[in-house]
């Protein structure tokens, strides 16, 4: 590392991995229950492992991303932050936040809107909590004399993340208004402005591990991001087709979301060429494997799953179905999982010191995470597909089709088993890093 | 070729010009003569009926509106579906579901007993009516009791 201010990142990360630790339980916990062992719910029904498990998804990934900007800003900047102390202000009151609302909603405490359910009150303290993260980066970034356009991009997308938060907190009286702003936050977050930040953080670490030209590697950031803003603000019409909302919507909504892969296809062939393109004599490529994974599965993931079903006419028997889970967990895993992972691993070796690039650990997290999510994806997909069939096109009765595909939330759960192998794997080499220390400076 | 210049420009006039226009559709399709989100027809007991939805985060199992957990049955047209299934007491079904003191466990699967009031589950029951009397573009079909039913599935429907 080239900055002490960085190490406050490594302590994001590692709670990062903890809330990741936790999503993963409350996950197994739905699991199980969809196969009939629900013996928990006199204390976690699924509707609180529903909310704990989405919740702690947003939490961990933002913990991640505003790791990954405290250790990329200073660097980009070249500059210390302004303030550590408030830092850790901020990384501690984000803790508490995100366990507060996790234990409220285990005793009926909640707002009860999908991936919004934290209650009103936490909502200010995690907008006080967003402008101190804020403050503290744009001013790092106003003060420096080095302004890139990967920490611009990356800054951007913060910003637009905490403004897009606001929208969430509308009272409304009618569900369809109601439904319609809350996917202003969760639809222009995940399809807009959180890939600035994936943009962002890819960018930096292609920069860093493929030794490209920055010039190159930005000119095709800025037409990655704006691929994704021209299809992916107009695409959130796909929320739109069947929720009580102008028939406009399924013209509009169809034709950009279905434009929505091509920003994934773009940045999948920016990293690769890039890789390519570049020296490839960076030792750690544990960070490459994680870099170019996540730019490859995001495009399967978000692009092609989500295009499976953005149509109008597919989306029509699929809306509120399990086919939505299958797309959603590829989509999250690559675009913005695995780019925490990857900034993770590039950063983890610079801040302690301790060079574990050739980790036969490291490699088989990647591969076995990899793989069990594949094989969740297929089993949400086969058995989402089935419930279209049975349920929206024979008439059978909802509960009567979940019996008949009890079968693949088996082999969920065994995939699950075998991603949360690779999960502790991974947690087990962040550990053996051990802690930051200002003897890697320089390193 | 691009150059970097032009770059910016793409993305920053292409965000600028998506947004606007987005904000115009938003606009348009919540306004007089284009809306059908059945807002005219939103009650004291529809308002209540969706807050006890929401405090009680029946999302976090049900669907509605194709919005929701997939854990639980979809609740757009609900009353429908059962009025077909218990000769025309769906709603007095789904009032002695949210009354219930003791677990409710249809098939297997778990929901919590809540025990509300007659006036609490009334109003949840409202809910459920005025969402079942939006225009939803065709979905209302998919959910609804007048789907194509096929002759293979018949016997398990009522099942």
């Amino acid at each position: 590392m080239k900055y002490k201010s960085q190490k406050v990142a490594y302590w994001f990360f590692a709670l990062s991995m903890l809330l990741l630790v936790l999503q993963i339980t409350y996950g197994f916990i739905m699991g199980f229950a969809r196969m009939g062992f629900d013996n928990l719910h006199e204390f976690i029904p699924f509707n609180t492992a529903r909310a704990v498990h989405t919740n702690l998804l947003v939490v961990w990934l933002l913990s991640g991303f505003m790791g990954a900007a405290y250790y990329i800003i200073p660097e980009e900047a070249q500059k210390e932050l302004v303030s550590v102390k408030l830092a850790y202000v901020q990384l501690i009151s984000l803790a508490l936040v995100g366990v507060v609302a996790i234990i409220g909603f285990h005793f009926n405490i909640w707002e009860g809107r999908k991936f919004l359910e934290i209650p009103r009150p936490l909502d200010y303290l995690v907008v006080v909590n967003v402008l101190l993260f804020l403050g503290l980066i744009l001013t790092t970034l106003f003060k420096a004399k080095r302004r890139t356009t990967t920490s611009l991009v990356l800054s951007m997308g913060l910003l637009f993340a905490a403004l897009l938060y606001l929208p969430g907190m509308l009272p409304f009286d009618s569900q369809v208004t109601d439904s319609f702003f809350r996917w202003w936050v969760v639809h222009l977050w995940v399809e807009g402005v959180w890939e600035l930040i994936m943009g962002g953080i890819l960018s930096f670490l292609l920069i860093k591990l493929t030794g490209v030209d920055r010039e190159v590697i930005e000119k095709w950031l800025y037409v990655i991001v704006g691929l994704t803003f021209l299809s992916g603000v107009l695409g959130t019409g796909h929320h739109y087709y069947y929720i009580g909302v102008n028939k406009i919507w399924l013209v509009v909504g169809g034709i950009f979301s279905a434009l929505e892969p091509l920003a994934f296809l773009a940045m999948a062939l920016f990293a690769v060429n890039m890789y390519r393109k570049g020296e490839k004599k960076h030792p750690n490529k544990l960070a490459l494997y994680w870099t170019l994974g996540s730019a490859i599965v995001s495009f399967v993931g978000a692009g092609l799953l989500g295009f499976a079903h953005t149509l109008p006419q597919t989306n029509l028997y699929t809306h509120g179905t399990l086919v939505t889970a299958m797309h959603g967990h590829l989509a999250f895993w690559g675009a913005y999982a695995m780019i925490v992972l990857a900034i993770i691993s590039y950063a983890l070796p610079n801040l302690t010191g301790r060079k574990l690039y050739e980790s036969s650990r490291g490699r088989a997290a990647f591969w076995l995470s990899n793989i069990g999510m594949i094989g969740m994806t297929v089993a949400f997909g086969v058995a989402g597909v089935a419930q279209v069939y049975l349920e929206r096109k024979f008439g059978m009765d909802f509960m009567t089709v979940q019996k008949e595909i009890s079968v693949h939330f088996v082999v969920l759960v065994l995939c699950a088993t075998m991603f949360a192998t690779g999960i502790v794997l991974y947690i087990i080499d962040f550990y053996k890093h051990g802690k930051p220390t200002d003897e890697a400076l320089d390193i | 070729m691009l150059s970097k210049k032009q770059a910016r420009a793409f993305f920053l006039g292409g965000t600028l010009v998506t947004f606007l226009i987005f904000i115009g559709l938003t606009i348009f399709s919540l306004s007089k003569g284009s809306d059908q989100t059945n807002q005219e027809n939103l009650s004291a007991d529809v308002v209540r009926g969706k807050e006890i939805w929401e405090s009680n985060n029946c999302m976090g199992c049900h669907t509605i509106l194709g919005e929701g957990a997939y854990y639980a049955p979809e609740l757009t047209k609900v009353i429908d579906r059962l009025n077909l299934r218990y000769d025309g007491n769906g709603e007095q079904v789904i009032k002695s579901i949210l009354m219930s003191e003791g677990p409710w466990q249809p098939n297997g699967r778990k929901m919590v007993a809540y025990g509300m009031t007659e006036a609490e589950a009334a109003d949840v029951v409202a809910f459920f009516k005025w969402i079942g009397e939006i225009d939803l573009n065709g979905f209302g079909k998919v959910v609804g009791v007048d789907r194509k039913i096929s002759p293979l599935a018949k016997e398990k429907i009522n099942n």
